[in-house]
């Protein structure tokens, strides 16, 4: 087993021998400084927590389909999983990239601060929860409740979005390429600017999509909740 | 003649009720506040410990050792936390409170040995430095949330609930939002911010397991990892916090305190902290993790009795917010600027208040400069003189502790227990399941 040879440039990770804890491990202690720039991984068969706290610039492959919070808290790897993730893909994502070639279940990216999280499939429920600056592109569609109480970054659907998008919205901005199927509290529609098309360009050539961008639809907080206020009736 | 008027006192309709209505008609608000429930509820004052006499042997008063030593999270943690007392600084966060005062409660817990806690809002780098040991919230908000801090942290704490508002998230109110405060939260300056009720990345015990896993990956399975619940339903939260993995469960009872949110959900959520420990110890016991997975309680902990009590009852620790905050000077008449103290009645006077009685915290116009982000009240809080009277009011704790240990024979304040109860009314009896002073009764449980 090649797995824990440090000066491999690619070193693999067969999870059917071998544990999540010793290729957390080895991503968090022994990789760095080891000049390994690639990590694959075999059979992950669903497995949680995969590649979790990695603080390093390399490239890790998941073959396979991966469980809840892979690549969770990440900074600096790229990622990619070829297949479909689990709940809460690269939750508290600080920098880097994760790439997700199938599909994702919810909660894609929550409280992500930085880094670029692209799902080719569908996203499910809240992607984008409480986002603090990432960028997240999905290819097909989101459900409901994304883009909730996300404060700051970009949320790109290239398919339709499910009802009470970007509820209770702060500064975080979404586009839609479909039908939006409803807009949460306190979201609106906006015109699209210059500043915005660029910005949708930048993520789509990014994530490796190619869209009309005149088919991208902006939407914003209204910061109508910015200030708390009784006359409101809880009624939004 | 004049004729005779009678009052007659109204104790449906009474003056709290009356200024209630009446400025809910003003207002049309509920009431925002901060601290902790202030209605009359059973407490460890209502327990009595039965010192030793001719059937139990005491130890020598302040000569004779009595251990304070304690340990927590030594179910998976390769690096269990060691406390030199089984009293600990609750979570309270920067914006809620300055970075001073957290400076200062740092200061003060390293001195005795024992931990500090961050809050909703992140790590700040003064209370790294001056805390010993520091427990790290994972919090619904995950404001300032980061991998490098948690890293950093001695202990873990993910935070599902706390006492004061059980289900709720919390707020901080715009004027609270300082420009790094604001930078930490990734939020817009002065905006009214909600922090959430529930977790962005998980939903139920299921998910819990593995959210705890994945910080004990990250963590590479080094610091212990608390879980802390707000006491409602607290035999299942307590046995599903530690299905999923916790090292420590911490129970916040229904007297704990909060920097804002709205006061009935402070006065009407949650079981008094009383009956909240018995019912996480006896969760414990069924399902005999008692030693394996730590206890620590919350909610209104004010003196060493307070704390001799809940050892007593089965916790392995105790955590205190605002009675630290108290210690640091929150609502005494002056603060002490410049070697000297200076009424700040007036100020409370300000904010419709005075000296005792304050719970504006929210207001961000702490009078001495506690709960405040305005640089001007800040100073009002001398970090050295601040952490010299939590030192002194922990210390305090731990030699009543000790005290009352020595009087029940016991030379381990972790020896304690609930044999050493007395109940002194029923209320208290039924809920800590200790007999009444001077029977063997206990309310539900057995005969007179």
């Amino acid at each position: 087993m090649d797995t824990l040879n440090p000066t491999a440039e690619a070193v693999r990770f067969d999870l059917s021998e071998t544990t999540v804890r010793e290729l957390n491990q080895y991503l968090h202690h022994e990789l760095p400084g080891s000049g390994a720039k690639h990590v694959e991984v075999l059979n992950p068969n669903g497995r949680h927590n995969l590649a979790v706290g990695v603080d390093a610039p390399v490239s890790i492959d998941i073959r396979g389909h991966a469980g809840y919070f892979v690549g969770g808290m990440n900074k600096l790897a790229h990622i990619t999983v070829h297949g479909n993730v689990g709940w809460s893909v690269g939750e508290n994502i600080m920098s880097g990239s994760i790439r997700v070639k199938g599909n994702a279940s919810e909660c894609v990216a929550a409280s992500g601060h930085g880094g670029l999280v692209v799902i080719e499939g569908d996203a499910s429920s809240r992607c984008g929860i409480s986002m603090k600056g990432c960028d997240i592109v999905v290819g097909g569609s989101v459900g409901h409740m994304s883009a909730f109480m996300a404060q700051a970054g970009t949320l790109v659907v290239c398919g339709d979005a499910d009802p009470g998008l970007g509820d209770s919205l702060y500064e975080a901005v979404i586009y839609v390429r479909g039908t939006i199927h409803g807009l949460g509290a306190d979201a609106r529609e906006e015109p699209m600017s210059d500043d915005d098309y660029a910005r949708v360009a930048n993520l789509l050539e990014r994530a490796g999509f190619d869209h009309d961008l005149q088919e991208f639809k902006r939407v914003a907080s209204a910061r109508s909740l910015y200030h708390w206020n009784a006359d409101h009736h809880q009624e939004y | 003649m004049s004729k005779n008027i009678y009052i007659e006192p109204n104790y449906t309709y009474g003056d709290h009720t009356l200024h209630y209505i009446q400025q809910a008609a003003e207002h049309g608000l509920y009431e925002i506040r901060g601290l902790g429930a202030k209605r009359r509820l059973p407490t460890f004052d209502d327990l009595t410990f039965l010192t030793a006499s001719a059937s139990r042997y005491p130890l020598e008063g302040y000569r004779e050792k009595c251990e304070t030593k304690t340990v927590l999270g030594t179910r998976f943690a390769k690096k269990p936390i060691e406390l030199g007392i089984p009293i600990t600084i609750a979570g309270m966060s920067f914006g809620a409170l300055t970075a001073q005062a957290k400076d200062a409660l740092g200061r003060a817990a390293g001195e005795m040995g024992t931990s500090t806690t961050t809050g909703d809002g992140g790590m700040t780098p003064e209370e790294r430095r001056s805390s010993k040991t520091l427990v790290y919230q994972c919090l619904p908000s995950r404001y300032g949330f980061n991998p490098d801090d948690l890293r950093k942290a001695d202990a873990i704490e993910l935070v599902i609930g706390q006492g004061a508002k059980p289900g709720g998230g919390g707020m901080l109110l715009g004027q609270k939002i300082s420009p790094r405060v604001a930078k930490m939260r990734t939020l817009p300056e002065g905006v009214d911010q909600r922090s959430a009720c529930r977790h962005p990345d998980w939903t139920g015990s299921d998910d819990l397991a593995i959210k705890l896993s994945e910080l004990r990956e990250i963590t590479d399975w080094q610091v212990p990892i608390y879980v802390k619940v707000g006491a409602t339903r607290v035999k299942n939260d307590v046995k599903l916090a530690v299905a999923a993995g916790a090292d420590v469960v911490v129970v916040d009872g229904m007297q704990g305190g909060t920097a804002a949110t709205q006061q009935v959900f402070i006065e009407h959520a949650g079981i008094p902290t009383l009956a909240a420990l018995r019912q996480a110890v006896e969760a414990l016991e069924e399902i005999d993790m008692v030693g394996q997975v730590q206890l620590i309680i919350s909610g209104g902990i004010r003196s060493g009795a307070d704390v001799a009590k809940a050892l007593a009852m089965g916790a392995d620790a105790v955590s205190i917010g605002q009675a630290a905050m108290m210690a640091l000077g929150c609502n005494a008449r002056h603060y002490h600027m410049n070697g000297e103290l200076v009424d700040a009645t007036e100020d409370f006077a300000a904010l419709g208040t005075a000296p005792g009685y304050c719970h504006h915290c929210h207001t961000g116009r702490c009078p001495v400069g506690i709960a405040t982000q305005t640089p001007e009240l800040e100073k009002r809080l001398d970090v050295d003189w601040g952490a010299r009277r939590v030192k002194n009011y922990l210390q305090t704790l731990t030699m009543e502790l000790t005290t009352l240990a020595r009087a029940c024979g016991k030379s381990n304040v972790h020896n304690l227990e609930r044999e050493d109860l007395a109940a002194l009314t029923i209320e208290a009896a039924a809920m800590a399941k200790i007999p009444l002073a001077g029977t063997d009764w206990i309310p539900g449980v057995s005969g007179y």
